[in-house]
């Protein structure tokens, strides 16, 4: 069969998925009086059509920033007012100022999620469909026309971001702009790349976990060209280009400073004090949270013996650190190859070692994953699935236990049907030679390695559906309510500590991989 | 959902095939059912708490047990697992109950009794030769049959969406198919058999497996220039085949005869009272007959060749199943149906005994006498389609020819299906299912047969082309104007007269192409 038709049959079933996923629950379904995500989402839409655009990140008597205040960046704005110009010409209730507070029916439903579809359609879809097309020249496999439509099938299968955008209720824009960011990078049209990383941050500021790549991937690119002539003129283009694109996005908002300050005060709401943030924007209580500190403070209570000033100072101080390995070697090595692995191992060092975290910000880290899972199968299936049970507490909350079940069983299959995965856990699988042949001297086990690879990732495959299955079935006892996501959460963090170790090593390492250098060439 | 499976080796993309389908099933339990899941649901109460002898006589709800005998049975078992879910689905006064576990249990029912449907795929797979090892596992044709059949639109709109039992049944007819085809006669004689008595409508299809029992099993042996040899005839095996019949017909209907209850057992089978067409037309010849009976009836008013007075007000398409009286053509009794259906199905019988062509000609013989039966049967549904589609499916990655012809029936088969799901939620879903199964069959087939000619001339593919603009103009645009509210029949009328045209078009194609084929010689040798 062609190529096209593969690939098309592959969208198809995509959106099939996403679809049938949508007929389900979303967060806050019924629940008076906070509701969820949806009302949030819904809020804006009435608050953008209503009032003037120099209101809608103040606090007035119509717009109350203490019910679902709009935290978002201008094109977060931007989006709710052209969906809700949409909404109005269906139907004027759904975002009547005051009056549709709360407002729930299935045609509003059917709205909404059509939407999320409508988007997910256009603008993530799209690049990861074009973006592995674009595998098929790197990959040196025989079999390279199929490669890139299972490559293509896993990543559209992947169910957190399934889950979260079409279940829980999210719209996939921003990971979508981040992605035709890095899309563009890679066919290095580096202008491009930046005004869509651009558009990525200014949908949410939670982009801003992949900045650090992107920045230290182009800085390194003029490096490499010389600061005195080539490197010069793109730096200074590129720095062009994300000023202008900043200033045309919040063009509306640049009248007047005051405005621009209630912005940045909304977005990053530094002033309330860390550890209330958190609270404040993630509604379950920080211990479930897959987080390094909130994993800790099972342990210790962290509140009780810091003062939330040191708090800051410190987890700053640690997610810095955290950074600076993968920053400083991709500023001086940029790759594209390297440039997809700090994305991740950026985005999982904010993730794990950052205060203000939310559940679904794992999808940060995810989607640079998906990028990667035809270069390690392997690890890139094991750490989706990690990525998605981790948000497990959250999903059960909305009632989507179902498609959680489903697509991550049929996420697992495909990937075990499309790479085999199970029989690619050797050092050389997992990108691990450099570093298992500077070890050799050392460590007398790496024979016995994928054996102990692939009985690991079994191991933690059944922990995860058993405890799945707990937390779905069973009633936790009276003396620990929170038992079973402080236990889910827990294991999610251990696996993530061992996944940035790992990224880490194959960052660091990577140095004498001969595929790099043939790829940027 | 394991369309790219690269694992080469073995029966694992089997495995894979099946559970992504299965998989996909589950995402769809919350999705629309129809008032047939009320009717699954009291059949449920029905047999749980009743007697076997008021079966056939319960009358609370007005969806009364219509189906044979081991149907109901099979109702019976699942009511012993329903009590766990939730025992008040099973009170027969709990009309249109519903809650979350009942939901779930009926859904999951059919998604479980489908392993039997996964089963008799892996039969017919089995039976398919690939003549030309293909080194690419998409395109070896037991591949695709059986993405063709497990993946099948229809049956996965109708039985997970609309909501039936179709995929365990079908699943005993490709099972009895496959065994035929083994030349297991006896097993597969038994399981028509017990298929019969779970649901009449394969009665349909009955010829085609009699006449082939008869010929290929009972007579022995053939001349040398393939005629029958009278004297081949085995006493043995017409004993063995008539007493598995008699044993399962006893088994099923036996109860109800110690009862005295036959009577009414059958008029609960047959119900003649209702209409010609089901509420919606199902796309054959009597779609056309009717729509031509209209377009006389208004051409006859604006030539004044009629009389305005005298024409009945009722509209075939108002949404009742009721009867009909025809205008202008002769209005059709069930013995015209009856017979309209027999002569239709005469010649592909005669066809399988003066022209055996072992289990391919039987394969023929049973798709047009399903398509023969949709054509002219009398209140036949939309979903019977299905009972020609899928074993055109084993026909279709065998030749090119009736590749073309399957690709023709599926296309406006699973198109007339639409109506089905008239709900916003739904439309989407059948969309998306519609566009990734015919993509599929289209591709490939294509890539099948790419060193034959086309599968398609340009009148075929411009035919099927144009169901893109009717589908955009029966969902999106008409709701729009303001015929909606004068004329709500408008879509499914252009829908069901469209589609029959394709139906009544394949079936002849395939009806001619099977006359006129010559039997090669070295079959006629056997």
């Amino acid at each position: 069969m062609e190529k096209w038709s593969l690939m098309t049959l592959t969208v198809l079933l995509a959106l099939t998925v996403r679809w049938t996923v949508s007929l389900g629950s979303y967060s806050g379904a019924g629940k008076p009086p906070l509701y969820g995500d949806y009302e949030a989402q819904r809020h804006w839409q009435e608050v953008t059509y209503n009032l003037p655009i120099r209101q809608w990140y103040f606090n007035t008597s119509d717009n109350n920033l203490l019910y679902w205040g709009l935290d978002y960046p201008p094109l977060t704005a931007y989006h709710s007012f052209l969906c809700a110009y949409i909404a109005k010409l269906i139907n004027p209730d759904w975002i009547a100022l005051h009056t549709s507070r709360g407002y729930e029916s299935q045609p509003h439903k059917l709205f909404m999620r059509t939407t999320v579809f409508v988007a997910d359609l256009l603008v993530y879809i799209p690049a990861v469909i074009l973006y592995c097309f674009s595998l098929k020249e790197t990959s040196t496999k025989k079999k390279a026309s199929i490669w890139g439509v299972s490559s293509a099938l896993c990543i559209l299968l992947y169910p957190g971001l399934i889950l979260i955008d079409h279940g829980h209720f999210q719209y996939p824009l921003s990971l979508g702009f981040a992605l035709w960011g890095v899309l563009c990078l890679s066919y290095d049209w580096d202008l491009w790349g930046s005004v869509a990383f651009c558009l990525a941050l200014n949908y949410k500021q939670m982009e801003l976990y992949h900045s650090l790549p992107f920045f230290c991937y182009l800085l390194g690119k003029c490096f490499k060209k010389g600061l005195k002539g080539k490197g010069l003129v793109l730096l200074i283009k590129i720095a062009g280009t994300v000023v202008v694109s900043f200033a045309v996005c919040w063009l509306p908002f640049c009248t007047d400073m005051a405005q621009i300050m209630q912005v940045l005060r909304r977005l990053f709401p530094i002033d309330r004090g860390l550890f209330e943030a958190c609270m404040f924007s993630s509604p379950p209580p920080c211990s479930k949270l897959a987080n390094i500190w909130c994993s800790l403070s099972v342990l210790i209570k962290i509140k009780n013996v810091i003062s939330p000033q040191t708090q800051l100072k410190i987890s700053f101080a640690v997610t810095f650190l955290s950074l600076l390995p993968a920053c400083i070697k991709l500023t001086v090595h940029p790759s594209l190859r390297g440039f997809k692995f700090a994305l991740v191992s950026c985005a999982l060092s904010f993730f794990l070692f950052s205060f203000q975290v939310h559940e679904k910000s794992i999808l940060l880290v995810s989607v640079p994953v998906c990028l990667i899972i035809n270069e390690i199968p392997f690890m890139a299936t094991w750490f989706l699935l990690v990525s998605t049970f981790s948000m497990l507490p959250l999903l059960l909350k909305d009632g989507l236990l179902l498609p959680y079940a489903v697509t991550t069983l049929s996420f697992l299959s495909v990937c075990t049907a499309s790479f085999s995965i199970l029989e690619k856990t050797s050092a050389e699988d997992l990108q691990l030679k450099p570093f298992s042949l500077s070890l050799r001297g050392y460590v007398s086990w790496l024979k016995s390695f994928p054996k102990i690879v692939r009985s690991l990732f079994l191991l933690s495959v059944t922990l995860m559906g058993l405890l799945s299955l707990a937390s779905a079935a069973l009633s936790p006892p009276q003396r620990l309510p929170d038992l079973f996501p402080v236990a889910v959460s827990l294991v999610s963090c251990l696996h993530f500590l061992l996944f940035w170790v790992y990224f880490n090593i194959v960052i660091l390492w990577d140095s004498k991989n001969s595929r790099s250098q043939k790829k940027t060439s | 959902s394991a369309r790219a499976v690269m694992a080469a080796g073995g029966r694992s993309w089997f495995r894979a095939l099946a559970l992504g389908v299965s998989f996909l099933k589950c995402l769809l339990i919350p999705a629309y059912y129809s008032t047939d899941f009320e009717v699954h649901r009291n059949w449920l109460a029905i047999t749980h708490n009743l007697p076997l002898s008021q079966w056939y006589y319960e009358a609370t709800s007005e969806w009364t047990l219509d189906y044979p005998p081991f149907f109901a049975w099979f109702e019976y078992a699942l009511s012993h697992v329903a009590k766990y879910f939730d025992p008040k689905m099973l009170v027969i006064e709990n009309l249109n109950y519903t809650s979350r576990a009942t939901i779930f249990f009926q859904r999951f029912s059919v998604i479980c009794t489908d392993i039997l449907f996964i089963y008799a795929v892996r039969e017919c797979c089995r039976c398919v030769n690939g003549k030309r090892a293909a080194k690419d596992i998409l395109e070896k044709p037991t591949f695709i049959l059986a993405v063709l059949l497990l993946w099948n639109f229809g049956l996965l709109i109708v039985d997970h969406i609309h909501f039936q039992y179709n995929g365990f049944l079908f699943g005993l007819m490709l099972l009895s198919v496959a065994r035929l085809c083994q030349k297991r006669y006896l097993e597969g004689a038994f399981v028509f058999a017990v298929l019969l008595h779970f649901k009449h409508i394969y009665m349909y299809v009955a010829p085609a497996y009699g006449i082939y029992l008869l010929r290929s099993y009972c007579f022995t042996a053939n001349n040398a220039d393939g005629s029958l040899k009278w004297r081949s005839f085995s006493l043995l095996h017409i004993t063995l085949l008539g007493l598995i019949v008699c044993l399962v017909s006893a088994l099923s209907l036996g109860p109800f005869i110690v009862l005295g209850q036959l009577p009414q057992v059958i008029s609960r089978l047959f119900p003649f009272k209702r209409g010609l067409c089901h509420a919606y037309w199902a796309p054959n010849f009597w779609a056309l007959y009717n729509a031509m009976d209209k377009a006389l009836t208004i051409l006859g008013l604006k030539c004044n060749f009629l009389d305005p007075t005298k024409i009945p007000k009722a509209s075939m398409t108002g949404g009742l199943v009721q009867e009909f009286q025809h205008t202008v053509l002769p209005s059709v009794t069930p013995l015209a149906t009856l017979i309209c259906t027999f002569i239709s199905i005469l010649p592909s019988v005669f066809c399988l005994w003066f022209k055996p062509q072992g289990p391919r000609g039987f394969l023929q013989c049973l798709v047009l006498c399903a398509l023969s039966s949709f054509m002219f049967g009398w209140h036949v549904h939309e979903k019977a389609i299905l009972l020609a589609i899928l074993p055109l499916s084993l026909l279709s990655v065998q030749r090119a020819k009736d590749a073309g012809i399957y690709l023709i029936l599926t296309t406006t088969g699973h198109f007339s299906l639409f109506p089905l799901l008239f709900t916003s939620p739904e439309l989407p879903i059948k969309i998306l299912l519609m566009l990734l199964f015919t993509v599929y069959s289209f591709s490939s087939l294509k890539s099948l047969f790419r060193r034959e000619r086309p599968l398609l001339n340009w009148p075929e593919t411009l035919y099927l082309i144009q169901l893109v603009p009717l589908e955009i103009f029966c969902e999106i645009i008409f709701p729009l104007t303001s015929w909606k509210r004068h004329f709500p029949f408008v879509p499914l009328l252009l829908t069901s007269v469209y589609c029959a045209l394709g139906v009544t078009y394949a079936w002849l194609k395939l009806y001619v192409s099977v006359l006129t084929e010559r039997i090669p010689a070295r079959q006629k040798a056997e």
